[in-house]
């Protein structure tokens, strides 16, 4: 632990006791989670603790439901009210940043240098906000499914190649025992497809735009390795590999749990359940490598400042407080996200070293690469999902692609190139 | 010239006011907003300045055009056949993409076809999604409008009796309307589910398994299909109540004389009972030709437009475009040409219904 804070929030409760008649300035944050009970309690915890460490400044906290906390923050931003700290997506921050409602986080850089690297957001060379956890995904199976169809298990060093892992759906669609060999969660519509599907095209060696200049999507979304990888994709629905844009949500929670799928390409979030689900043999798989590497994608929730902010060193000294590895195990142990550090991993039952799922630590560390840094990304993600559904559904793929490649064009020209220089 | 509105009528302006403020603030002044935005590329969030854009929205929207395609010869000339006989035709992203000769179909796509001799005619526009949701909404209006208001009409006729316990039929046929749409929409998302839905479940045992299941809202031959069918039955119960408003206002005189006169139960229906419901019956296609326009509830929860955009909708592409990807001006533009669409049909409506003197 940073000796620098510590000794700070002794001064700063020391001071706390002697005098109180210094005003506190009174900071707001938005966050979320709301409805989530053990997640609210332990960012409560957080808020009070640091209320409580020093006398400068007291926190406020509210939370939203996460379905409608971007809208929020948008409306609030026009409004021109918005909170001191912010909670923002990864993916989504360059947008925000770039529309001028956030502010360069100013905290001491090397408290976050052995965090994981999707959990830091960077944006035109700045850091913008930092995440107290990850997300990775992975190829769900029971060890049991892979000895019975006669399987290589697949590691970090050694993934499934392309031939490797149709054949292992081949073999599980031969076996008759699932009613699809492999769950996508094609029923999880929204940020889930960009986040879990892209890194799919990225292994392909295609991509949703151009991450040179930020300027195209013209022969990285519809070149040569992304038609590759829509007739891929295409031929999963098509020769009845996996369940298609209308599956039953219920059978994508509980699918693999209960027998109907063999594999399942899912986040960390759902190992627990599936674990206490009854799948005491479940192993979590990296992702096949589709000819240049293994990819999955990273960055979720983190914490920044807002551009409104009129005490940006409060709200920074609130971050700096969060990122201590006790909250990281926390959030780690109630709701089981990816703990931003190897030493609050060490801290957790689940992902310390031979736990559970210190795999995903793993995969996270090695495989994990954040979605296009770039204010576009927004409506280029939004592009993209559809595109795939699209092409799931039996649209032409060069087509769709290209499409999609106009529209994400058009987009960026619009906004005059999304501030890239 | 003055007229009863003008003079001495203070009190009645009084009573109107508050409505008059109501409508201003919340449908026109928005309305104005929208139609100066659809002139300038005004984003939801951007530190770039609005410009103004003049038409760009509009020509984007609605460029459309028929490419004429020739079908592929051979070096001899012979038209090129496959295997079972069909033409070969150049694909449309020849002409479309990166294609000197044809600039004026730059980034335009195919919407359909249609087989002129050998020669395919393609209909292509800048914004096939658009003429999707277009082509979606307006068959949906056509629909819904007669089949929803008709069976609300048999409703109403039904449940127009004096028997025990009417009042519970009136509340049973009235309660989907009660109930968030929202809330309907993922119920009948569970029972239009394609491996063990309840539709799916019922057909089968009625049909002792020879029906194998469909899946209802994943199939772009049904979807819009199912997703009409649960709208004419969540709103029948509201037209129902309007009908039953209508046929209570007709005198019981009408019916007495049409029974001594020995006229028969659909003499009575033809000239007693539709004459008497005439205005009601005007209001009823109207409201109902409105809501079916701004079908979006439904679309957002069951299907997001697809599969392959065959539940595409105009409000839904334009709450799609202007929050989802940000772009309120094509969002603004969308809103605009549905207003023209629909004030168009209201007013056909109304000339149609008109009073002949």
């Amino acid at each position: 632990m940073n000796r620098r804070i510590l000794l700070a929030a002794t001064l700063a409760t020391t001071a706390g006791f002697a005098g109180t008649a210094s005003a506190q300035t009174a900071l707001s944050m938005w966050y979320h989670g709301a409805g989530g009970e053990v997640e609210g309690a332990i960012i409560r915890q957080i808020v009070d603790d640091f209320n409580a460490s020093q006398s400068d400044y007291v926190v406020s906290l509210e939370s939203f439901p996460q379905e409608s906390y971007n809208d929020s923050i948008v409306a609030a931003a026009l409004a021109g009210n918005l909170p001191d700290i912010v909670d923002v997506d990864g993916p989504v921050m360059p947008n925000w940043a770039w529309a001028g409602y956030l502010r360069p986080l100013d905290i001491d850089e090397s408290l976050i240098e052995n965090f994981l690297p999707g959990t830091k957001g960077y944006w035109n060379g700045e850091l913008y906000s930092v995440g107290l956890w990850d997300a990775a995904v992975a190829l769900y199976a029971r060890q049991s499914t892979l000895e019975a169809l006669g399987l290589r298990t697949p590691t970090l060093e050694e993934p499934w190649t392309k031939e490797e892992f149709m054949a292992a759906l081949d073999a599980a669609k031969e076996s008759g025992d699932f009613e699809y060999p492999l769950d996508l969660g094609m029923a999880w519509t929204g940020e889930w497809y960009p986040y879990a599907f892209s890194p799919f095209l990225q292994s392909f060696g295609g991509d949703i735009v151009d991450r040179e200049t930020y300027q195209t999507a013209e022969g990285v979304l519809n070149g040569d390795a992304a038609l590759e990888f829509g007739e891929w994709w295409q031929s999963l629905f098509a020769d009845g590999y996996a369940p298609g844009t209308s599956q039953d949500p219920a059978d994508r929670d509980a699918g693999f749990i209960d027998g109907k799928y063999a594999f399942s390409w899912n986040g960390n979030w759902a190992a627990v359940n599936t674990i206490e689900g009854g799948v005491d043999d479940v192993v979590f798989l990296p992702a096949p490598d589709f000819g240049n590497g293994s990819v999955i994608g990273a960055a979720s929730w983190q914490f920044g400042v807002s551009a409104a902010s009129e005490h940006p060193e409060g709200a920074a000294a609130f971050i700096e407080f969060a990122l201590q590895d006790k909250y990281l195990a926390a959030f780690t142990d109630g709701i089981g996200l990816i703990p931003s550090t190897p030493t609050a991993a060490e801290m957790t039952e689940t992902y310390k070293e031979g736990g559970p799922l210190n795999v995903f630590f793993a995969l996270s560390e090695e495989q994990a690469l954040v979605r296009p840094v770039t204010p576009g990304y927004v409506v280029a993600a939004k592009v993209f999902e559809k595109a795939l559904a699209d092409i799931a559904n039996g649209a032409d793929v060069a087509d769709t692609l290209d499409a999609a490649a106009d529209e994400i064009n058009a987009d960026i020209e619009r906004n005059g190139g999304y501030g890239h220089q | 010239m003055t007229s009863k509105l003008t003079t001495s009528n203070r009190a009645g302006w009084g009573f109107a006011l508050p409505g008059f403020a109501l409508i201003a603030t919340f449908i026109v002044l928005p309305f104005i907003f929208a139609f100066w935005l659809s002139l300038t590329n005004q984003r939801l969030i951007s530190p770039n300045p609005t410009e103004f854009v003049g038409l760009d929205n509009y020509r984007s929207l609605l460029s459309i055009d028929v490419l004429s395609i020739e079908p592929e010869r051979d070096a001899a000339g012979a038209l090129v056949r496959d295997d079972d006989g069909a033409l070969s035709y150049p694909a449309v992203r020849g002409f479309t993409r990166n294609n000197p000769d044809y600039p004026q179909y730059a980034g335009m796509r195919e919407w359909f076809r249609w087989h002129w001799g050998d020669t395919a005619k393609v209909v292509i526009a800048t914004d096939v999604i658009f003429w999707k949701a277009l082509a979606n909404t307006l068959t949906f209006v056509l629909v819904v409008a007669p089949v929803q208001g008709a069976l609300a009409l048999g409703l109403a006729l039904l449940i127009n009796q004096r028997l025990r316990g009417i009042n519970f039929y009136r509340a049973v046929y009235f309660m989907p309307v009660v109930v968030s749409i929202v809330v309907v929409s993922l119920l009948w998302r569970f029972i239009y589910d394609g491996e063990d839905g309840l539709l799916n479940n019922l057909l089968s045992a009625l049909t002792f398994g020879a029906f194998t299941g469909m899946d209802w809202l994943g199939n772009p031959d049904t979807a819009l299909g199912s997703i009409m069918a649960m709208s004419i039955w969540q709103a029948v119960g509201f037209h129902m109540v309007i009908w039953l408003s209508g046929l209570q206002t007709i005198s019981p005189t009408l019916y007495e004389a049409s029974a001594i006169e020995g006229a028969s139960k659909w003499q009575t229906f033809r000239y007693v009972t539709w004459p008497g419901l005439r205005n009601t019956a005007v209001l009823v296609v109207i409201v109902i030709t409105m809501q079916a326009f701004a079908l979006f509830a439904q679309i957002d929860v069951m299907t997001n437009g697809g599969p392959l955009d065959s539940t595409q909708t105009v409000v839904f592409q334009a709450v799609e475009r202007g929050y989802g990807k940000q772009d309120i001006s094509g969002g603004s533009t969308i809103s605009v040409i549905l207003f023209v669409l629909v004030l168009t049909i209201s007013l056909i409506q109304r000339w149609l219904a008109r009073e002949k003197t």
